[in-house]
Parts: structure tokens; C-alpha cells; sequence
């Protein structure tokens, strides 16, 4: 077989598996293609409607564009590019870590650096494929409402897509090099997490101790900002420039992604097959540091709290998940602290921040107690009620959960007792919801797959998502408007009693 | 039924009339029939080996001794003990270990057997030095403050049969625990289980390695189609047969043959 003919039998193997394994992304995996693709349908249909409130002001923009409108859509552009960069962090990890089928590539008697550089390209199209998509509705609504030119934004998602791969890998192996392939996996995950937070919570802050407001647009479009802003023709403003219609601009666009990608792949396809060797040579086997052998005595409810509490503790995915969770805290934990000093109605804002972010950690911490169980056999061939053991796990969400909020709530209760104590029931209430519907919902997995938790349930993953969006507004209406809580509250619970009525464990 | 305290956490003394395991009419389906009104009783102290081709059933029959599966119709005993009735009690005595190892990449083979002894409420002043004992035994002594991410097949194998172990079950049951073993690693299980054995414990395993069957084995029983088509000695296997000659595997393909057609 010729160089081309074996490059382009492998390209068309590496799209094949990445088709599959979004197909099994979307489908839980269960082949349910059909009713995939029509849902798949739906909800972008339905995200026509975000995507409208969200950028539907904008499609009337016309160029020459003003610097406040320069600065916005170059700032929503970059911040695409840091969740597009951040997926391909995640993408290029999992090639090294997760693929099985590095020993065949290796062993095999190709020239590993065009295999790779195939691998390099595939994570583009993929990262590059999942954002067009995403993107979609907000386009939709941009030419609807502004006309055609605006397909060219299309041409920019490419462009920041080919960018965001290149980045990625270059930082990848980058961190290969400098920390060795055993740190790399999980730093790799913090910095992805971390990058996809960031940049939101880098405004958000600059909002707060400057405005006092959470909102970034606030920062935006500040005469500060526009002050210290280039001038027009600068080429910050290139992929602001594309996206409302200047076709030559998005070609130079295209062209620097490519060229940066192409040469990425020039440098480090070779490399590649360097790490790959290292990750697979390297022992991973990581100590403890000597401990006592004497164990600990108690019951068996607190041999199962243990085990769980030391696995969470040692979990990457989890800790780069709750990092970002925490990250998320951060503003709201900085507003807090500026209303010591002074009066702001803005501190309301909160409470909904803190019990939305209390209900999505405790559904991934539910997941990984509840269904993530490597042991599976071993817990329900040992001698005690099943009943015991959910009451285990479900006890180490509530306690993981108490010790990351307390300390927050305890300041709120500073600021506003009567709030503190609505977010306090408010979290609860999120923790509860979200650890039931897990119970419901629960499969038995292998917590190495906590990043498809989502596809295992569609289901429950949305009544997760609306259950803490439910408590969020609910506990935020409790402290400015208490009787439309009460409809807020109902609506929850419909949602939640509706969730519980067609979940599998009701039979 | 509560089980009799002195078989609580202890190896019972060897009583070649008394049942360690009995099933009867034990059923259950899948799309098929997976086992099949299956009769078994294995004596208290005896190393009982389950042969069968792929598909036969010997697993299914297995976890559903061990309480992992429910069986549609039939009943399971263990040491007087009724495993549907009380699967608590039956499970208190009872070991399971299977082909896959069931541990956690990210515990220490230590902190595994600490989380197993008091899953089974084992006191932890016999337990601890108990495990380190046991770990010693399998080779495992350098890595016992290693997470488990980094072993190998063998060796998670041996930190899964140590789990197994740590409680000193009076039944110990196996499905193909010597699946992937190195020669070295599989001498070190094949002793630890004879050792126990001797001691009075109850060990069934199922094994497509015929020369395991054929030398460690007290009894053997041969399952095709989720019945049980032959069980015995060696001897009493090949007297079964009709020739004394024959090896293991002849008559072990003759057996599963036979209970096939009949089938």
C-alpha cells in the first residue's frame, strides 16, 4: 500500500471511530439512532430560542463596527475558543490515556509520525465539528435576522476551531515534557478546566470590584475598556471583522489556522509517538508513603464512607470538575466579600449561584458514589442489606457537599442571616433532588467513565440540569419575592415527581 | 436462619457428609435457558471443580450461588444456611471471586483488604495483621503501599483473591480465577486455595484449564446446557465412561458431547 493510500485508510478509520463515539455520545450507546438524530432535531430547534435572546440584538450590526461592538463580539469569539481549546485539551489527554488501540498503531509498520499527524488532524475535525454544530442556532438567528453575510461566522468557528487544536496539542505535549506523563494527565485536566471556566470568571470578577455587578457585559462595554481597546484596523479585531461578513479577512483567518496546524503537526506528529512510548513505558504506579498496616475498626457503613471518601479525594475527573464548579463560586464568594463594606442589592445574586452549583456537583458526586462502582461484585456479594449501601454513598454526597458549602453559607450568614439560611435549605433541597434522581437513574459503570455520565441518561441528566435551575430560582425567589417561590417550588417538584414516575427503578 | 457462629469468619472443619452447598431446581433464563432445574451439592471441605464449555452456565450457577444474580425458581444452601431466605448470613460465609479482579485502581492493595475486612465487620486486630499476611504469601509484599492502577493482570488477580480470603470464608467460590495468571503467580493461588482446603474451608471453582481440575480437585462436575451431565472422581468420571485410559480432556469433550445431544 503507498504512503497516501495507507494515510487516507487511516484518516477514514479515525473519523469512522470518531463517528461512532459521538453517535454513542448521543445515543447512551443503546443504538437508538433514529429517536437520537430526531431528539438531536429537537433541541437544536429548541436552541433557537437561547440563541435568539442571547444574539438576536446583534444581526443588524454593520461594518465599520464601533470598538464597544468590536470589543463584545471579539470577547464572545475568544471566549468559543477557550471551550473549543479546553475540548481539545481534553481530546488530545485521551488520545495518550484512553485509546486502546495505541500498542496495535505502534506495533504495526507505519510511519508513525503521518499516523499521528492523521490523529492531530482528526482531534481538529472533531473540536472544529462539535462547535459548527453548536454554533448553529446562533448563526440561524444571525442570518435570519441580518442575511446571508453573516454565514461566514461558520468560516470563523473553523478557523478558531483549527487554532484551538494546534494550541492544545503544542500545550499537551508541552506538559509531557516538562512534567513527565503521569502529572500531565491530571494537570492537563485542571488547566482544561480552568481555561474553560477562566476567562467568564476573569470578567466576572473584573464586573464585581469594578461595577459591583456579576455581569461581564458591564466590563465590556466600559469606556475604560474601549479606551485601552487598539484602533479599528487592528487585527485583534479580525475574527470580529469575518464574522459580520468580511470574506477577504476570514480567508487570512483559514489560512493562520491552517498553517498553524500544519505546523504543529510538523513538530510535533514525530513526538507524538515519543509520548506515547513514554506514557505506555512509564510505571503508574503511585505510592502512598508508608502507613500504618494496623486498620481501622467500625462499622461496615464506615468501611463503605471510607473507601468512597478516599477515591473521591483521588479521583482527577473529579477534582478538575469540582475545580470548576469552585471556580464558579468565585465571583459570587467575591461579591460577598465587597458587601461587608457596602450595601449592594446585587448579594441576592448568590444565593441561586450557590444552589445551582451545589445541585450539579452533588449529581457527578451521586454518579460516581452511586453508579460508579469498579467493585460492583465485591460490595453486593458482601454482607450487608443493599439499602445499607446506598445509605452509605448518599451519605458521602451529603457530607462532601455540607463540607465545600458550609464555609460559604457561614459567610453569607454575615452578610444576611435570613438569606443564609434560604440558601442553606436551598442547597439541601439541590443535593437531595439531584442525589435521587442518580438513585433512580442508577447503572452500574465504571467511575473511569464519569465524562459519559451524561449519555448513560438523557433523561435524568436533564431532570438533573432543570432540577438545579428549579432550586436555584426557587431559593433566589424565596429572598426577594417569596410568593412567586412558591410556583417556582411546585414547578420543581413537578419536575422532580415527573423524573421519578418514568425513571426505571419506579418498577 | 442466622448461621451457626462457629462457622461465622472460620474455616469449618472437614465433614465429608455434610453439605457446604446444595442447590436444587435451580433455574434460570435469559432468552434461554442458562441453567436448567440444575441439582448440585458440593461436601464441606472438598475442592470442587465446574467444567463446562463457553455458555454452559457454570457462572451464571456460580452468581447465583453468590447472591449476584436471582434465580427464577430453585433453591441455594449454604452451609445450612438458606442463601435466597438470608442472603446476609449466607453472604457472611461466603467468598466470591471472579475472573475479572473487582478492585479499585486507586486504593493500595493494604487499604483494599482494610475496606473488605470491614465490609465484612472483621476486627480489624485480627484482620490487619491477617491481610498483611496474606499479601506476603502472594509476593505482594512491595507493593502494598501502591495504588492498584499500575498492576497486572496477576497481581490485581492476587490482591482480588486476598480480598477474598481476608474474612476467612468458610465457602470460597472462583469463576476461572486463574484467567491470565503467569505459571508463578497461578502456583502461588493454587496453594493458598489447597492451604485452605486443608484447613477445612469449601472451594468451588470453575476452570477451563483441565489439568487444574484434573489435579487439584477433590470432585468434579461437568455442565452442559445448564445441567449437570457428569460429576464424580476422576476415577468415578472415567468408570463413567467406560475407560479408564482416557485423559481429562477426552472425556471431557465426550461428556459435554453427550450432554449436548441429549440435550
Amino acid at each position: 500500500m503507498s504512503s497516501a493510500a495507507a494515510l487516507s485508510w487511516f484518516a477514514r478509520h479515525e473519523i469512522r471511530l470518531a463517528w461512532r463515539e459521538w453517535l454513542s455520545m448521543m445515543t447512551g450507546s443503546r443504538g437508538r439512532r433514529k429517536r437520537a438524530i430526531i431528539a438531536l432535531f429537537a433541541f437544536a430547534a429548541f436552541l433557537h430560542l437561547p440563541a435568539y435572546a442571547v444574539v438576536g440584538r446583534f444581526a443588524d450590526l454593520q461594518a465599520p463596527l464601533g470598538k464597544q461592538e468590536l470589543i463584545v463580539i471579539t470577547s464572545s469569539i475568544f471566549l468559543a475558543w477557550a471551550l473549543m481549546l479546553s475540548q481539545a485539551i481534553e481530546s488530545v489527554t485521551r488520545v495518550f490515556y484512553a485509546r486502546a488501540d495505541l500498542d496495535l498503531i505502534m506495533s504495526s509498520p507505519s510511519n508513525l509520525a503521518n499516523v499521528f499527524s492523521v490523529r492531530i488532524a482528526a482531534i481538529a475535525l472533531a473540536v472544529t465539528g462539535m462547535a459548527l454544530l453548536l454554533s448553529t442556532p446562533f448563526v440561524d438567528v444571525l442570518v435570519i435576522g441580518g442575511g446571508a453575510r453573516w454565514l461566514l461566522a461558520f468560516g470563523v468557528v473553523v478557523a478558531i476551531g483549527l487554532t484551538a487544536a494546534a494550541v492544545a496539542i503544542a500545550i499537551t505535549v508541552l506538559l509531557f515534557r516538562l512534567i513527565g506523563p503521569s502529572r500531565t494527565r491530571l494537570v492537563a485536566q485542571i488547566v482544561s478546566a480552568v481555561i474553560g471556566a477562566g476567562f467568564v470568571i476573569a470578567l466576572q470578577i473584573a464586573a464585581i470590584l469594578s461595577y459591583g455587578t456579576l455581569s461581564r457585559f458591564a466590563v465590556l462595554t466600559s469606556d475604560v475598556v474601549s479606551a485601552y481597546a487598539p484602533d479599528a484596523d487592528s487585527p485583534l479585531w479580525w475574527p470580529a471583522r469575518a464574522a459580520i461578513g468580511d470574506g477577504e479577512v476570514l480567508s487570512w483567518l483559514i489560512a493562520g489556522g491552517l498553517l498553524l496546524l500544519g505546523v504543529v503537526m510538523t513538530i510535533f506528529s514525530p513526538r507524538f509517538a515519543d509520548t506515547a512510548v513514554c506514557v505506555a513505558a512509564t510505571a503508574r504506579s503511585v505510592r502512598q508513603g508508608p502507613r500504618t498496616t494496623a486498620f481501622r475498626g467500625g462499622s461496615r457503613q464506615r468501611a463503605l464512607r471510607t473507601k468512597e471518601f478516599l477515591l473521591l479525594r483521588r479521583d482527577p475527573w473529579l477534582l478538575s470538575q469540582s475545580l470548576m464548579q469552585l471556580l464558579y463560586l468565585l465571583p459570587p464568594a467575591l461579591m460577598l466579600w465587597r458587601s461587608f463594606s457596602e450595601t449592594s442589592s446585587a448579594i441576592v445574586l448568590i444565593t441561586p449561584v450557590i444552589v445551582m452549583a451545589a445541585g450539579q456537583l452533588a449529581g457527578g458526586l451521586a454518579w460516581l458514589t452511586i453508579s460508579g462502582e469498579d467493585a460492583a461484585d465485591l460490595v453486593a456479594t458482601a454482607p450487608l442489606p443493599p439499602s445499607n449501601v446506598i445509605r452509605a454513598k448518599v451519605e458521602v454526597v451529603l457530607l462532601s457537599i455540607g463540607a465545600i458549602f458550609t464555609p460559604l453559607i457561614t459567610a453569607l450568614a454575615f452578610a444576611s442571616v435570613t438569606q443564609a439560611i434560604v440558601t442553606a435549605l436551598g442547597v439541601i433541597i439541590a443535593t437531595v433532588s439531584a442525589g435521587a434522581i442518580q438513585l433512580w437513574f442508577r447503572v452500574q459503570a465504571k467511575r473511569s467513565q464519569f465524562r459519559r455520565r451524561q449519555t448513560s441518561s438523557r433523561l435524568a441528566t436533564f431532570a438533573e440540569a432543570f432540577c438545579s435551575i428549579g432550586w436555584a430560582a426557587t431559593a433566589a425567589l424565596a429572598v426577594t419575592i417569596p410568593l412567586a417561590a412558591v410556583f417556582s417550588g411546585v414547578i420543581t417538584v413537578g419536575i422532580l415527581a415527573a423524573t421519578w414516575k418514568i425513571s426505571p427503578r419506579r418498577e | 436462619m442466622v448461621p451457626d457462629d462457629k462457622l461465622i469468619g472460620r474455616s469449618v472443619v472437614m465433614h465429608p457428609n455434610r453439605s457446604a452447598l446444595e442447590v436444587r431446581g435451580l433455574t434460570k433464563c435469559f432468552d434461554r435457558p442458562a441453567v436448567d432445574a440444575l441439582d448440585l451439592t458440593v461436601r464441606a471441605g472438598e475442592f470442587y471443580a465446574l467444567l463446562g464449555p463457553n455458555g454452559a452456565g457454570k457462572t451464571t450457577t456460580l452468581r447465583m450461588v453468590a447472591g449476584l444474580l436471582k434465580p427464577d425458581a430453585g433453591s441455594v444452601s449454604i452451609l445450612g444456611v438458606d442463601a435466597l431466605a438470608d442472603p446476609v448470613a449466607a453472604k457472611q460465609i461466603t467468598a466470591w471471586v471472579s475472573d475479572e479482579p473487582m478492585i479499585y485502581d486507586k486504593l493500595t492493595p493494604l487499604e483494599y483488604l482494610e475496606f473488605v475486612a470491614g465490609l465484612w465487620g472483621i476486627d480489624p486486630a485480627i484482620s490487619g495483621p491477617s491481610a498483611q499476611e496474606l499479601l506476603l504469601s502472594l509476593g505482594l509484599e512491595p507493593h502494598l503501599h501502591e495504588r492498584c492502577e499500575g498492576f497486572s493482570k496477576g497481581m490485581r488477580q492476587k490482591v482480588a483473591l486476598a480480598g477474598a480470603l481476608v474474612h476467612d470464608p468458610s465457602l470460597i467460590i472462583l469463576d476461572e480465577p486463574l484467567t491470565g495468571l503467569d505459571a508463578l503467580s497461578a502456583r502461588h493461588v493454587k496453594g493458598l486455595l489447597q492451604d485452605r482446603v486443608r484447613t477445612g474451608c469449601t472451594v468451588i471453582m470453575t476452570t477451563h484449564i483441565l489439568e487444574v481440575a484434573e489435579r487439584m480437585a477433590d470432585r468434579i462436575g461437568v455442565i452442559a446446557k445448564g445441567r449437570l451431565v457428569a460429576e464424580g472422581t476422576l476415577a468415578e468420571l472415567r468408570q463413567q465412561n467406560g475407560r479408564t485410559d482416557t485423559s481429562l480432556e477426552d472425556m471431557f469433550i465426550a461428556l459435554v458431547d453427550a450432554g449436548a445431544a441429549a440435550a
